[in-house]
């Protein structure tokens, strides 16, 4: 909403105080002002001019030689606009003026002819383009007949007005009028508000109920609709003035009537329309639902197809407007129009809303029908506007109106108890400071000691229970009164619980491991929607879950994989010659195996890392060591290792994932994610060179978590060591040896740790051998070397049983 | 013979005083004191000798040969300490190359912002709640006092998966589903950092994925004057001592009164600047007193019981404490971005 503060003074005397005053007391109090705009800032010597005379300049084609009367001197100025003539009042920037952006006029020859002046187009005045009225747009402003020669135009424009954006939220629908933002300034200033003239001079006869008749069938979306007829209305330009103040709120002046609805929208915060009444066709309006599949072509020119959710004003058989949103053009006010119906109506909010989501149309009607008007207000407009359709227009207006009426005009009444309102917010206000904010307010009320019972105006539709009358007293009492205090209530223990530490813990551990941690997006393209999803999410066979409406392609389905967001990540560095990276990412992931959803899906959080590029780099001393297999579940084992959680890993083969180089995380049998390198044909596809990714179920995590930690006696006995070397098939798995060594070996071995694996030379084809570092150790007593032999000797025939294998001498 | 060995001893001495090299020295020791040496000579010709000189002169020989060993053992030490210097004199590396890369991550600047406004009201009694990223209707909207319908809903363009299921748009249906949990039971504080999402084209102001901190009391007769408060703490420990806040008022339909927090622009002091659009207060967050309805459909009596609530966005706040203009920095992960904020 705009207010203009000129428009302002006609209702609230706002004594000295200066726009930004003002802008400071309203924001602090309520509505936040977003900017000031001092429309024609800086403007000065610019007076209106009599074109005396107008002719072709002698050397241009597309110029005007014009003699201009300014009052007290004619000057003669070239003037470059095709819609100057003779006869014109036009506003005449005199040599020495200053225009807004620091322009200033001197005198020139233009063409070899002297020109003493311009005659000045309204975008030169400093309006904004887009509400500029249609004819003026492309060339200079031309004055109705009725001004003065000589007169300064800055008054007369209302370019010396201050223009306050404010952001009216939703609950003060009151704040989009300027009677609403009168008595919201009255309050904040603690003065009175004058209110218009409603009066009309009108002595015809006739009576609009003569003419046409209301029947409301829809009577659950329309409590009160007025039917006011005007004739013999004259269509013309509406006065300068209000032109002005349309200018100012935003609004392009039309016509005489069209401004005057609208000038009365702002005023009064109630949407009134005019038809022209010999176009619309009939004696009788009847507001209803629409049929389904009934149309209507609104003001804007568009065909609308409609439902019966939407209210249209009919006359009785076809629609003439969709109520409270935008009328229709067959019943437009032309030119030619000659007798207006004039509404004036209290449509239901909700169904005005679902009329603009469908149609998409909003307007300044729907916004304010939406929020809801005020009942007290709906006739009283009409008659605002009668006046000044009488006075703007020359319209006869009829006696009476032709009316439904249901509504409720009643006002609510709230208790304030003095204590309650300390008690709230922490403070010692006194009865009488709520007894005076209430008056500031123009609230009735009733005190008894203490209590107040508060009438409230029907302006003021968001009040309806004691916390919004709290509110009103807090807001004028003043926020900056509230004193500093904390809470007295119970102790609380704060903290995080098991689970979020341990997921701190585990960033950290990642971080220190060298990953830095990423947040992607949970919308992801369609193409990466079933991109490198976990075995254990795949065997749940889940639906990607897609937004009804998405705002791109790129972000239209809810993530399966953090994977596909970090390989982006990734794709965006090496773009940017970052060449190594190791990311970690924990976020969730949305599963639903639902076909069509109806439930929210699982959110199951997740913990994924991709690494590109060197692990190890230390160029100068000949290290370089690209990130493998190993790096990667090196970070992964240590991170069991720290949660005491024995995972295995186990040969597998993926979508997306190198054939020979990946692996399933198994917990206790059941996979919880998988690790390796990416497919070189996706990572190529992704723009991306060799990358190892990893992915956890930490809900499955954290299922199985438990917090274990206790003292272990540190091993008196010393320890005893032994290698062993296997010559062993080239497919058996390192690690599945190593498992059989503890099996067969335990108690007394207590690690197993492998040093070398070696294939090739000396070897015969198909064969490795492995070598494993065995340690021994008794907590009880010294081991003898006999024991270990004979232990060595077990393990070795065994895994030669069961391996195939033999010992390398 | 006593001559004799006293004059091999001032010979040997004399040589193993002169000697620079460790094989010298070897020879020497051989010289004199090897099988085929000097002193061995003599002590071999001590046969010769008679019975009575002989334990004189085999004393003789004895210091004679110990005087030696000492000194041949003196000057090997001496020669393996100026060895050892002249190794590590050759050893000398140039300490200006660079050293090598201790390869570290570090937490992503929200994650970093986050926990610090964590672990501050986790000092200030608060526990951390979360909730679902997909939320119902109910919960994002209804329980928040926010019905179908409502004109409200428009401050927030919601991401719809079906009419009755959405990206939630705020952090709040975390208050309505605590409330439930508890059932009415007992007073509580607790925040709730989480993502959320709204139906915004992203640049350099909007995202259409963001994040969000909630924060909610209930108990009996809680104050506005304790909201304020509290949000004052916060904003002095975020940033700095130095900072005013400001509540103005404004509408959320899930508190009444409603209230927004600016803090005392850091840039200009409050005076006004650029970045306070003039104004000398800068926008941090939502906040009022729970509306009694919310805490009716949480189960909690608004008779008894009275709350507040508050809601920031930590990309705003990281924004303003580090100046990041560009709200996209913060997910499109450049590794230039998110290395700057590693620090202790």
């Amino acid at each position: 909403m705009y207010l203009s503060v000129n428009w302002l003074k006609h209702y609230v005397d706002l004594g000295n105080i200066t726009p930004e005053e003002l802008a400071e007391k309203i924001t602090k109090s309520g509505i936040e002002v977003e900017g000031i705009e001092y429309v024609g800032e800086n403007v000065t010597n610019v007076v209106v001019g009599h074109v005396l005379s107008c002719e072709k300049h002698p050397n241009a084609d597309k110029l005007s030689l014009c003699q201009v009367d300014v009052g007290n001197e004619t000057l003669q100025i070239v003037c470059g606009a095709p819609n100057v003539a003779a006869g014109q009042k036009v506003a005449v920037a005199k040599p020495g003026a200053e225009l807004p952006g620091g322009f200033k006029i001197k005198k020139v020859k233009l063409r070899g002819v002297e020109s003493n002046g311009m005659i000045c187009s309204l975008q030169e005045l400093g309006v904004d383009e887009k509400f500029i009225p249609q004819q003026f747009v492309d060339g200079i402003f031309v004055f109705q007949d009725d001004v003065e020669v000589g007169q300064e135009v800055v008054p007369l424009l209302n370019l010396n007005d201050a223009v306050l954006e404010l952001d009216v939220l939703a609950d003060r629908a009151d704040a989009l009028s300027m009677l609403g933002l009168a008595y919201e300034v009255a309050a904040i200033l603690d003065t009175s508000v004058k209110l218009p003239n409603e009066e009309l001079e009108s002595k015809e006869t006739e009576r609009a109920e003569d003419c046409v008749d209301v029947e409301v069938e829809a009577k659950d979306l329309n409590k009160y609709y007025g039917a006011f007829i005007i004739k013999d209305v004259e269509i013309k330009p509406s006065p300068q003035w209000m032109q002005n103040y349309l200018l100012a709120a935003g609004i392009r002046p039309i016509n005489n009537v069209v401004d005057i609805t609208n000038f009365v929208l702002l005023e009064y915060g109630q949407p009134l329309h005019a038809f022209d009444f010999d176009k619309f066709a009939s004696d009788k309006v009847l507001v209803r639902r629409a049929k389904d599949g009934e149309e209507i072509v609104t003001l804007d020119r568009e065909t609308r197809k409609l439902t019966q959710e939407n209210l249209v004003i009919t006359n009785g058989t076809v629609p003439t407007a969709l109520a409270g949103v935008m009328g229709g053009l067959d019943s437009e006010v032309t030119d030619e129009t000659k007798t207006i119906l004039l509404e004036a109506a209290y449509f239901d909010g909700t169904s005005v809303r679902r009329t603009v989501m469908q149609t998409g149309l909003r307007s300044e009607s729907s916004n304010r029908f939406e929020k809801g008007v005020d009942p007290k207000r709906v006739k009283k407009a009409g008659l605002r506007a009668c006046h000044l359709l009488e006075k703007y227009a020359n319209g006869k207006v009829l006696q009476g109106i032709s009316e439904f009426d249901e509504l409720d005009y009643s006002e609510k009444t709230v208790t304030v108890e003095t204590e309650r309102v300390n008690e709230r917010l922490g403070t010692s206000i006194t009865a009488e400071e709520i007894a005076s904010i209430l008056r500031r307010l123009q609230f009735p009320f009733e005190q008894d000691g203490s209590v107040f019972k508060v009438q409230v105006p029907t302006r003021r539709q968001d009040i309806v229970i004691f916390e919004d009358m709290l509110e009103e007293i807090a807001r004028l009492y003043g926020y900056d009164r509230l004193p500093y205090t904390l809470p007295e209530g119970e102790d609380h223990v704060g903290g995080l619980s098991e689970i979020q530490q341990l997921k701190r813990d585990i960033k950290r551990f990642l971080e220190g491991a060298g990953l830095m941690e990423n947040l992607t997006y949970s919308l992801v393209h369609e193409k990466d929607v079933n991109k490198l999803v976990s075995p254990e999410i795949k065997d749940l066979q889940p639906n990607p879950v897609p937004l009804l409406k998405p705002m791109s392609e790129d972000h239209k389905y809810l993530r399966l994989s953090l994977l596909p967001g970090l390989l982006h990540s990734l794709a965006y560095n090496q773009a940017r010659n970052v060449a190594n990276i190791a990311y970690y990412e924990a976020g969730s992931i949305f599963v639903s195996q639902e076909e069509t959803i109806t439930k929210q899906p699982k959110e199951i959080l997740r913990l994924s890392g991709a690494i590109t590029g060197n692990w190890v780099e230390n160029k100068w001393q000949g290290e370089v060591k690209p990130v493998d297999f190993y790096v990667v579940k090196g970070i992964v084992e240590r991170l069991f290792e720290l949660l005491k959680m024995n995972v295995e890993f186990e040969q597998a083969k993926l979508a997306d994932m190198h054939p020979g180089r990946t692996a399933v995380i198994k917990l206790d049998g059941k996979v919880i994610g998988f690790l390796g390198q990416l497919h070189p044909s996706l990572a190529k596809q992704s723009d991306l060179k060799e990358t190892y990714v990893f992915d956890i179920n930490m809900d499955l995590v954290f299922d199985a978590y438990e917090y274990d930690v206790s003292y272990t006696e540190i091993p008196k006995y010393p320890s005893v060591s032994r290698d062993i070397a296997f010559i062993l098939d080239a497919e058996v798995k390192a690690g599945d040896v190593e498992a059989f060594i503890i099996e067969v070996g335990s108690p007394l071995v207590k690690s197993v740790e492998i040093f070398d694996v070696y294939e090739g030379e000396h070897l015969d084809e198909g064969k490795k051998s492995i070598a494993y570092h065995l340690v021994y150790q008794d907590p009880e007593k010294t081991l003898k070397d006999e024991e270990v032999d004979a232990s060595v000797e077990e393990i070795v025939k065994a895994v030669e049983e069961k391996f195939g294998g033999y010992v390398r001498s | 013979m006593k001559e004799q060995l006293e004059t091999l001893k001032r010979e040997a001495l004399e040589k193993i005083e002169q000697v620079d090299d460790m094989q010298s020295l070897q020879d020497i020791r051989v010289t004199y004191l090897g099988k085929k040496g000097s002193i061995t000579k003599v002590l071999k010709g001590m046969g010769k000798l008679p019975p009575e000189e002989r334990p004189i002169i085999g004393e003789i020989a004895n210091k004679v040969r110990n005087a030696i060993t000492e000194a041949i053992e003196a000057k090997t030490i001496e020669l393996e300490e100026i060895a050892l210097n002249k190794q590590l004199e050759e050893e000398t590396i140039d300490v200006t190359l660079p050293g090598r890369k201790v390869r570290v991550g570090g937490p992503h600047l929200l994650t970093s912002i986050i926990e610090e406004i964590e672990d501050l009201f986790i000092g200030m009694g608060y526990e951390i709640k979360e909730g679902p990223e997909v939320e119902t209707d109910y919960y994002n909207f209804e329980a928040l006092n926010l019905p179908k319908d409502h004109p409200a809903r428009d401050m927030q363009d919601s991401f719809y998966i079906t009419n009755e299921l959405l990206l939630r748009t705020h952090t709040s249906p975390v208050q309505a589903r605590t409330m439930e949990a508890y059932d009415g039971g007992k007073p509580f504080k607790m925040i709730c950092p989480g993502k959320v999402y709204r139906r915004d084209s992203d640049d350099a102001t909007h995202s259409h994925q963001f994040t969000q901190i909630e924060g909610l009391y209930v108990d009996k007769n809680v104050r506005m004057s304790d909201l304020k408060g509290t949000l004052d703490k916060f904003a002095k420990h975020i940033f700095g001592e130095d900072r005013e806040i400001r509540l103005r008022p404004s509408y959320f339909p899930f508190t009444e009164p409603s209230v927004e927090m600016d803090i005392s622009c850091k840039v200009c002091d409050g005076n006004g600047c650029n970045v306070c659009k003039g104004t000398g207060w800068i926008e941090i967050l939502g906040a009022g007193m729970v509306h009694p309805k919310v805490l009716e459909m949480g189960g909690y009596d608004p008779a008894e019981y009275s709350g507040f609530a508050f809601g920031m966005g930590p990309e705003r706040i990281a924004m303003l404490k580090y100046g990041v203009s560009d709200i996209r920095n913060f997910y499109t992960n450049d590794i230039r971005f998110l290395k700057q904020y590693h620090h202790m």
